[in-house]
């Protein structure tokens, strides 16, 4: 083997090869010939080897050519919506206090759709390092204007030529970044000639190192050529860049107080679970149903998948579910997925109940499936896990369960709800009857929530009554 | 074992789409555009043999991650 360590090569921080990137050319970049996004990849990853921070980083990648950034970069990887990178990144380095995170973003991205997002994550002082790529177009759609575009730029979007008097002057954003208190470290540089490189070089490494140190928002704006955009040659984009955008775009530090500025302050502590509960006037009623520990340790996951038509009630069963799960102190997650039509067409929810973490809130392969009509059984029967248990709503489902894997109980939820006096409780009737059979969590601790929940007496009385008409009807017919 | 060497470059022809910025931005002027077609079909970079002072330049004028390595030093392990 030859020794490597006297040459340059390519940085450790990307991956050997580029296993994601479809197609047989699993070592090159999917740009153009002669785009700066790959050499600003590069200055990337070096940073990220000579600061050992590939590991902890987490690599936002925008919308825009560099949407495939997840291709290369051998760290942790997300792609944000157009835009929404720095929102992203502030989730992930909230969550995440011992990583870091690089927004990484084109201009149409980062100075059109996302000015709200880079805005305020800048203004916040987010810790997060942001390389802003200028090439004064959208390249991914094929060379429309981007907010950046120079006066007089022909694209396809302004084919006389940016007009300023109609378009607006093309926008200096680490100018505006700069003016904001909270970023520690913005500069402009070009990724050009050798000695602009290594000025690009050294802004990137100095804002990763500041986001190492806990500096908090740092923001580099990289000029760029997109020679496809600007319809030249790779070696003529790149005079275009020093001639034309090198002028508009003066290079250099526009705010640099990492000397002066003390680590990012922490946030204020975040008010507690029961804090937030007191302040919803359900304080200590919260505490209403005991759990043990045991109970919590002991809790088997429950992934629910309640369907119906809108109208029966799908998405409030999901809710009463997820509320009384949250009271025995586990962790739950809701989600509602329904037409635009709110009455009459089909709804249903995911519930997914455990007793620690929920990593994702959809339930694609239940182990409690709730129909509450015919095309809800049609449609969910088949992805019920095997040993799973199917509650199907009898009074309005003729047909049976087709699986022989699976536990199928039948109840005639909307004649139980109808005997009891309610016609519309027929999710109620769901729920109770799920908790009777499956035990997942104690029934009478539904009576409790509602009493919490419901304001009138009388709807509570009537509800308890649904609720015990469901259980003995389980009891007796399906157990 | 060490021995003697000259600072080169290693260009990977089937990695380069021949945008020319390397050979544009060589202070020395030791790469050129060959008449042959890689895989993909560009006309790939190539070093003409000698002259190459170790920079580094063209590695980042290359806005590919691994196509060009440069040996800076003189000496390297065999
Ligand atoms: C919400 C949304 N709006 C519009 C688009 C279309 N779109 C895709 S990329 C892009 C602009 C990309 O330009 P830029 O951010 O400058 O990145 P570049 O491609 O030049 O690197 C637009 C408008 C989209 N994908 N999503
Ligand atoms: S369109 Fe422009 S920005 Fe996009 S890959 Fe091609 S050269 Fe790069
Ligand atoms: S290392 Fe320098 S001298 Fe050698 S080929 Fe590259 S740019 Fe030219
Ligand atoms: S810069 Fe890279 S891709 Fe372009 S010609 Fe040189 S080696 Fe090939």
């Amino acid at each position: 083997m030859e020794n490597l360590d006297n040459t340059i090569g390519k940085p450790q921080s990307f991956y050997d090869t580029f296993e994601r990137k479809p197609g047989k050319d699993k070592q090159i970049v999917h740009y153009c010939p002669g785009c700066g996004h790959g050499r600003i990849h590069k200055l990337i990853a070096e940073a990220l080897d000579s600061l050992e921070m590939a590991d902890e980083t987490v690599f936002v990648s925008p919308v825009g050519c560099s949407v495939f950034g997840y291709y290369y970069f051998d760290t942790g990887n997300i792609q944000a919506a157009h835009g929404r990178a720095p929102a992203v990144g502030t989730g992930v380095a909230r969550a995440n206090k011992k990583g870091y995170v690089i927004s990484y973003q084109g201009d149409g991205d980062l100075a059109a759709i996302g000015t709200a997002e880079i805005i305020h994550a800048a203004n916040r002082g987010e810790n997060m390092t942001v390389i802003f790529v200028n090439n004064g177009i959208y390249g991914m759609t094929g060379g429309q204007m981007a907010p950046t575009s120079l006066e007089g730029q022909k694209t396809a979007t302004s084919p006389y030529g940016r007009d300023i008097a109609d378009m607006g002057a093309p926008i200096r954003m680490s100018e505006i970044i700069a003016k904001l208190d909270a970023p520690v470290y913005v500069e402009r540089v070009s990724v050009s000639d050798f000695k602009n490189i290594n000025k690009a070089k050294k802004a990137i490494h100095t804002a990763l190192k500041a986001q190492k140190d806990r500096k908090g928002f740092t923001f580099v704006e990289v000029l760029s050529a997109c020679p496809e955009g600007w319809k030249l040659s790779p070696v003529d984009a790149i005079k275009r860049l020093q001639d034309v955008m090198e002028t508009y775009y003066p290079l250099g530090q526009y705010k640099n107080e990492l000397e002066t500025r003390p680590t990012k302050a922490e946030p204020l502590p975040r008010p507690s679970d029961k804090d937030i509960m007191t302040a919803l006037g359900v304080g200590d009623k919260a505490a209403i149903i005991n759990v043990t520990d045991t109970f919590v340790k002991n809790f088997k996951e429950q992934r629910v998948r309640i369907s119906g038509f809108g109208g029966q009630g799908v998405l409030l069963a999901g809710t009463t579910l997820g509320n009384l799960a949250m009271h025995h102190e586990l962790a739950v997650t809701w989600l509602p997925s329904y037409g635009p039509e709110m009455r009459g067409g089909t709804a249903n929810c995911h519930v997914m109940i455990n007793n620690s973490v929920v990593g994702t809130p959809v339930v694609d392969k239940p182990n409690v499936l709730i129909a509450m009509n015919g095309p809800s059984l049609d449609e969910f029967e088949n992805t019920v896990e095997a040993g799973g248990t199917i509650f199907v709503n009898s009074s309005i489902v003729d047909k049976k369960v087709k699986r022989t894997d699976v536990k199928a109980v039948y109840v005639p939820m909307t004649n139980i709800a109808e005997d009891a006096g309610i016609k519309k409780a027929a999710n109620m009737v769901a729920v109770a009857a799920y908790l009777s059979y499956s035990k997942a969590m104690d029934l009478n601790s539904l009576i409790d929530l509602l009493k919490v929940n419901f304001k009138k007496k009388e709807l509570v009385d009537a509800n308890i009554k649904v609720i015990h008409a469901a259980k003995e009807y389980v009891e007796k017919n399906c157990m | 074992m060490s021995e003697e060497k000259t600072p080169r470059v290693e260009i990977q022809p089937e990695l380069c789409k021949g945008c020319e910025l390397c050979i544009s931005q060589c202070p020395k002027k030791v790469l050129e555009l060959g008449k042959d077609l890689n895989h993909m079909g560009y006309n790939f970079a190539t070093y003409k043999g000698d002259g190459c002072i170790g920079c580094g330049v063209c590695f980042y004028a290359c806005p590919e991650p691994g196509t060009i390595r440069v040996y800076k030093k003189i000496r390297g392990d065999k």
